[in-house]
């Protein structure tokens, strides 16, 4: 329960953006947040076990208080958002759902590190200059929930960066697997940066700057480190391969994973944690 | 007024017997998380920070507080809200804050951190700067794990937290 923060009224035709964009980052935040967890006991080594699930924790809390912002909207309550909402109402991206690898995590996980270092790594980066925007929304509860985000997200991006550079410059199978993994992550990352089909509105309102300024910092951010590890990767690179989770369009992947975070929760939704 | 003075200073006084669960030395209150009582007859409104926003022990803190203030006698209605702005910053732990982290083992947050984002650690031990970090993240989010390479005693220290960050 937080302080309830919507005392100033919001104009009824910013309503549809602020919600989008919410949803947006709620959703992204966690589906990845569970992803994380989901690698607990699996990561390659006993401090990163601590680290990977630590910051899925302040992950989750993140998504958390965005749900929290949808909930003093009126959008309904947090678990509620959280658990009960089907595939086609979230609007994470499609990339943030994807399996870890093959397997599941209670039974021959198969999962690939290089994977989650990359995704991770993209992802935390982009969260970060969409937060760093977002210190300067007009909606006020939003602007403040991202000044205090962001000095956690200090540690993460340190963290996968490290993981990043370190396993790039490693060569051998170190680096060919990480360059999988950066194509596969590319192959999907628009999805991430795209803020779907209100994008406009919302920097027409101040909440939040145009997507394409968001982007080019992206681009402008990552350029050194791939150039000191030798990466060529270009602005058209980016793409959307496998759909477009701001509009609904989501995969198999999420479904199974919907179907498994929120088992408990349907057993009894009016159950109090 | 003075009504009021005189009940904040007691519902005050109960917080400080609420010790952050996972580290039973500290209160709440020196852990710099209390931003506000507000008292309105027998009822008080607390507003704290909390120090990471995924932190677990929220809800224990929630049940503590309503406890010891509820103890203290004045007070029937007790509502604690976790606010985020201000943020929570490591520098609002309070002076015996840091003393009461050492006694625990946990070096507390450094006090200056330098343009290159780095900071330094003395061993909450024997005081030695000569310390390696082996964790960023540790048990809670609030925690990195080091090592004193003079007294040879791993230890954790509290992150430092900033806006500036």
């Amino acid at each position: 329960m937080t302080e309830p923060v919507n005392k100033m009224p919001i104009d009824a035709k910013v309503m549809p953006a602020l919600t989008s964009l919410l949803y947006q980052l709620a959703d992204d935040d966690f589906i990845l947040a569970y992803r994380g967890s989901e690698w607990l006991g699996l990561a390659p080594h006993i401090e990163e076990d601590v680290a990977f699930s630590s910051i899925s924790q302040d992950t989750m809390g993140h998504a958390a208080m965005f749900y929290q912002l949808l909930e003093d909207l009126g959008e309904g309550k947090v678990d509620s958002l959280a658990h009960a909402r089907k595939a086609a109402e979230r609007r994470n991206a499609v990339l943030l759902e994807a399996v870890n690898g093959p397997g599941h995590y209670l039974s021959a996980a198969q999962y690939d590190w290089a994977f989650a270092v990359a995704r991770n790594y993209f992802y935390i980066q982009s969260k970060k200059i969409r937060l760093d925007s977002l210190k300067n929304s007009s909606y006020q509860p939003l602007a403040e929930l991202a000044l205090k985000v962001n000095m956690e997200l200090y540690y993460h991006l340190l963290h996968w960066k490290t993981w990043f550079i370190q396993l790039m410059q490693a060569g051998g199978e170190a680096r060919t697997r990480m360059e999988a993994a950066v194509g596969k992550v590319l192959a999907d990352f628009e999805g991430v940066i795209t803020l779907g089909p209100l994008a406009k509105d919302m920097a027409d309102h101040g909440l939040i700057e145009p997507e394409e300024v968001l982007k080019q910092r992206w681009l402008l951010i990552m350029k050194p480190v791939f150039e000191s590890i030798n990466l060529a990767v270009s602005e058209a690179d980016l793409a959307m391969k496998n759909g477009n989770g701001r509009i609904g369009e989501h995969t198999a992947d999420l479904d199974a994973a919907l179907a498994t975070l929120s088992e408990v929760y349907n057993i009894n939704p009016a159950a109090s944690w | 007024m003075e009504q009021n003075q005189k009940l904040i200073k007691n519902a005050l006084e109960a917080l400080h017997n609420v010790k952050d669960p996972e580290i039973d030395t500290i209160s709440i209150v020196d852990l710099g998380m209390l931003e506000q009582i507000e008292v309105e007859g027998n009822s008080a409104v607390v507003k704290l920070l909390p120090t990471f926003m995924g932190c677990p022990a929220l809800d224990i803190i929630r049940k503590n507080v309503e406890t010891e203030i509820l103890k203290a006698g004045k007070f029937e209605k007790i509502e604690v809200r976790f606010i985020y702005h201000p943020p929570w910053t490591s520098d609002r732990v309070t002076e015996t804050g840091r003393l009461k982290l050492k006694e625990f083992g946990i070096a507390p947050p450094p006090q200056l951190i330098s343009e290159t984002g780095e900071w330094h650690v003395d061993c909450p031990f024997c005081g030695s700067t000569y310390t390696t970090m082996d964790n960023l993240f540790g048990p809670t989010a609030c925690r990195s794990i080091l090592y004193c390479k003079s007294c040879r005693n791993p230890f954790e220290a509290m992150k430092p937290v900033s806006t500036m960050m």
